[in-house]
Parts: structure tokens; sequence; C-alpha cells
């Protein structure tokens, strides 16, 4: 993958106009809540619940991109605007989804640490 | 109502999502802002009712109550639909976000929202707001609560509609000579205690002051919000101010000032009530038959020699509530034939 995981010049500006202790609290959050929201995909999917699934694919997005976390973004947008049909294309979106957010969330611990 | 310094509004961020909702909330406090917080529409319209807020960061995929239903909700909305709401959210589609503005909302601003756009677009959000505030309390002060409310719900058109009501002509009995014993400031002083406790009169039986001419008024009940006994409530009023002079006279007798008389007349009927003037400057008023009787019986007042005189319709809906008195029919001035004039008795004298 060439585009790494986390955009730095996204992250630094949240930390500096929002403060370094405040992105802390934030990433906590986001590392809390993401794993509900991926998990409500599966759920949503499953139960061909269409308005959970949008939703959930749409706050992963939009959080996703107040981190710099492009490429999960991007993931997640394809699923907010592809709906059911997008999960059940041959590349596994939801496991590739997964994927990217373990990467994310090493990543956000990594910097959240530093 | 704005707390804090200058430019320091109250504002309510609804989003469903936590990360949005912590961070929108901390990027406003950083501008000094006090910020509440709701995580979807239902609990964020329970909160617009229950407390007062300068703006709304409104998110639009939401569970339970998205942001276009808000948005329908407070457009419908006489308390709220002023409220400026700015939408922030990375909604996909162009026709979504026209769809927001098209509900009324003030501004939209994509997800991950930047910090100093937000700064602008919501100062010019509640800068627009604070100008219509002050043009809402200004109306308040120069027009009529009830003017104000019509004028809000139905807009501004020159012309009436034909409403029955009961009108009011009030003034103060040999004002002119009052004036010339005191000074300027001193009638000037007399006049606004006048107003107030014959105001206070007035709006108290649900009646509008129209009219202000010097030390005559114009009263109207019934319009422009319908009352179930308009006639009722004039006699009603009538009655009050002459008591509430007579409490002023103790008042001005203490203090060595001449005592003030005033005289009332009352009509009930058809009428054309509504805007009269030119697009830059037009009153709420009402015209014809009734309205002009109305003021006749106010200056023949003076002729019988009694405070307040009503019509026949006005005499007709009350009579059996209050004391009055046929004067008969009555030539008075500006009528081809005689009116019937009926005399109402001051309830302290009765």
């Amino acid at each position: 993958m060439t585009e790494p995981t986390i955009d730095r010049a996204t992250y630094d500006e949240l930390k500096d106009t929002a403060g370094a202790d405040f992105v802390v609290e934030l990433v906590d959050t986001f590392l809390d809540e993401a794993p509900r929201l991926i998990e409500g995909l599966r759920t949503a999917y499953d139960q061909r619940n269409a308005d959970v699934f949008r939703r959930s694919a749409h706050s992963l997005k939009s959080n996703s991109n107040t981190f710099g976390a492009r490429t999960l973004g991007v993931l997640a947008r394809e699923l907010e605007l592809g709906g059911f049909a997008r999960v059940e294309a041959a590349d596994a979106p939801l496991e590739k989804l997964a994927q990217e957010y373990s990467r994310v969330a090493a990543a956000l611990s990594e910097l959240r640490n530093a | 109502m704005r707390e804090g310094g200058h430019g320091a509004a109250r504002l309510l961020v609804v989003d469903d999502n936590k990360v949005n909702r912590l961070l929108l909330t901390r990027s406003l406090e950083l501008q000094g802002h006090s910020v509440a917080s709701a995580e979807n529409g239902r609990v964020a319209l329970e909160m617009l009712r229950r407390e007062s807020f300068d703006a709304v960061l409104l998110d639009m995929e939401m569970p339970e109550m998205d942001g276009f239903q808000v948005l329908e909700v407070l457009v419908a909305d006489l308390q709220l639909r002023d409220l400026p709401v700015i939408v922030t959210s990375s909604l996909e589609g162009v026709d979504n976000i026209v769809r927001c503005l098209e509900l009324g909302a003030e501004d939209y601003l994509p997800k991950p929202v930047n910090p100093v756009l937000l700064k602008a677009r919501l100062g010019a959000s509640l800068e627009k707001k604070r100008l219509r505030d002050q043009q809402k309390d200004w109306m308040r002060r120069f027009a009529i609560r009830e003017v104000a409310q019509d004028l809000q719900e139905s807009g501004f058109a020159l012309g009436g509609k034909r409403i029955n009501a009961t009108v009011m002509f009030s003034d103060i009995r040999g004002f002119t000579g009052l004036s010339e014993t005191q000074t300027p400031e001193e009638t000037i002083e007399l006049l606004n205690t006048y107003y107030t406790l014959m105001f206070d009169a007035i709006s108290g039986h649900g009646g509008i002051v129209t009219l202000m001419a010097a030390d005559g008024l114009m009263a109207i009940f019934g319009a422009p919000v319908p009352q179930p006994d308009p006639c009722d409530s004039a006699v009603r009023t009538a009655l009050e101010m002459l008591e509430t002079i007579d409490l002023f006279n103790l008042d001005r007798d203490a203090a060595g000032k001449p005592q003030i008389k005033i005289g009332i007349g009352i009509a009930s009927g058809d009428m054309v009530a509504g805007y009269a003037g030119t697009n830059e400057r037009a009153a709420y008023t009402c015209i014809g038959d009734t309205v002009n009787l109305a003021a006749r019986l106010e200056s023949h007042t003076k002729v019988a020699l009694r405070p307040v005189l009503i019509d026949r319709a006005t005499h007709e809906a009350v009579a059996d509530r209050f004391a009055t008195e046929s004067l008969g029919p009555v030539q008075i001035r500006g009528k081809k034939k005689p009116v019937d004039v009926y005399a109402v008795t001051p309830a302290h004298k009765a």
C-alpha cells in the first residue's frame, strides 16, 4: 500500500487546532467506538438493515477522515455508497475494512503515545 | 439568551457519532462559545424547546430522527424557525446538500470541519441572528405583539380583510388647556403615565392599541387575533380605564396637579383590518363606518357628559352584564341619520 495508514499532515493539524491532550482523548474514543461500528456493519448486513449499515459506514468514513486514515475512509465510503451489493463483491470488502482498521488502530495508538 | 463576552454564543451540537460530537464541541469551546450536545434529532428538539440557543450545528445521518427531519420540524415551528442551523456532515451528493439548504439550513460545512471556516460561517450566522432578534425587538416595541405575530405568520401585504370587531377611541378631556398650564416636560410625563395605564388596561383585556395621537388612543378588540367576546372586553376595558384614572387623579390631587378626565367611544361591527400606508411605511389599522362611529361617539361624550358611550351593536352584546342607559337616537356629527347611543354607567356608581 503506497498511501500511509495515517496522513500525518491531517493528524498534526488536528493536534494543533484541538490540542494534544484532547486528541489523546479523541483517539481513545475512536478506538472504543470503531470496533462497534465495524461489528454494526456486519450485523446490519446479516439483518438486512440498510439504514444502520449506511449510518455505520458513514460514521466510520467521517471519523477516518478526521484522523487522516484515508484508506479506511475510502473503504468505508465504498460501503456507504455501495450498500449490501458492495459487501458481496469479490474482494471481500468487510474483511479488507477490518484489516485496515487494525493498521489504523495500531498507528493511532503509536501516535497517541508519542 | 447570549451569555459570556462579546461574540460568545450558546450552541447546540447534534451528532450521533461521539468522536464528531467531541471534536466539534471542542472546536467551538476553543472559540469561546458555550456548547451543549445531543446524540440525535429527537433529543436535540427536546433541548431546543427547553433551553435557549443561538445556533445549532446539525449532523444529517442520525438514528431515531435524522437532520432532515429536524430541519422540517424547525421550519414549521414559529418559536424555532429563526434559529440558525449550520449543517455539518459528510453527506454524499450535491442533492442532499441542496435539500438541507432548501429546508432552511443557514449553511453547510463538510466534515471534517475546518475550524477556520467554522468560525467564519458561525460568526456570520450569529450576526444575522443578532440583527433579526434586534428587528423583532424593535417590532415588539413599536408595533404590537399580535401584529408582529400576524406579520411573522402571514407576511406583510398592504390591503385588508373584512372582519367583525370592536373599536374603542379614548382621549383626555381638555388636554389642550391642560398642556398650556404645564411645561412640555410635564405634559410628556403625564402622557407617558397615561399611556402606560391605558395600554395596561387595553392589553389586559386582549385589545391592541393601533393609534396614538397626542392624548388620543384607538384600540381594537377581536383583530388581528379573534376574541370570543370583543364587545364585553372593550366595555370592561373602558370601565377599568375609568377606575385607573380615578386612582391616578388621587395621586395628582396629592401632588397639587389638576385632575384629568377621559372620554371613551365604542362601536362594533364590520370593518376592514389590515396594513395601510405604503410599502415603506405602513401601520396595522381598521377602517370603515364602525370605526368612524366609535370616533364620533368618543367626541359625543363631551356633549352627553358621560364618560363611556357605546353603539347599538355593542349594547346588544353586553346589555345583560353592564348598567347602561339609552340616550335615544342622537344626531351625531358626520352621520346622516340619528343613531342609537347608550351610556355605560361606571361600575362604582351603579
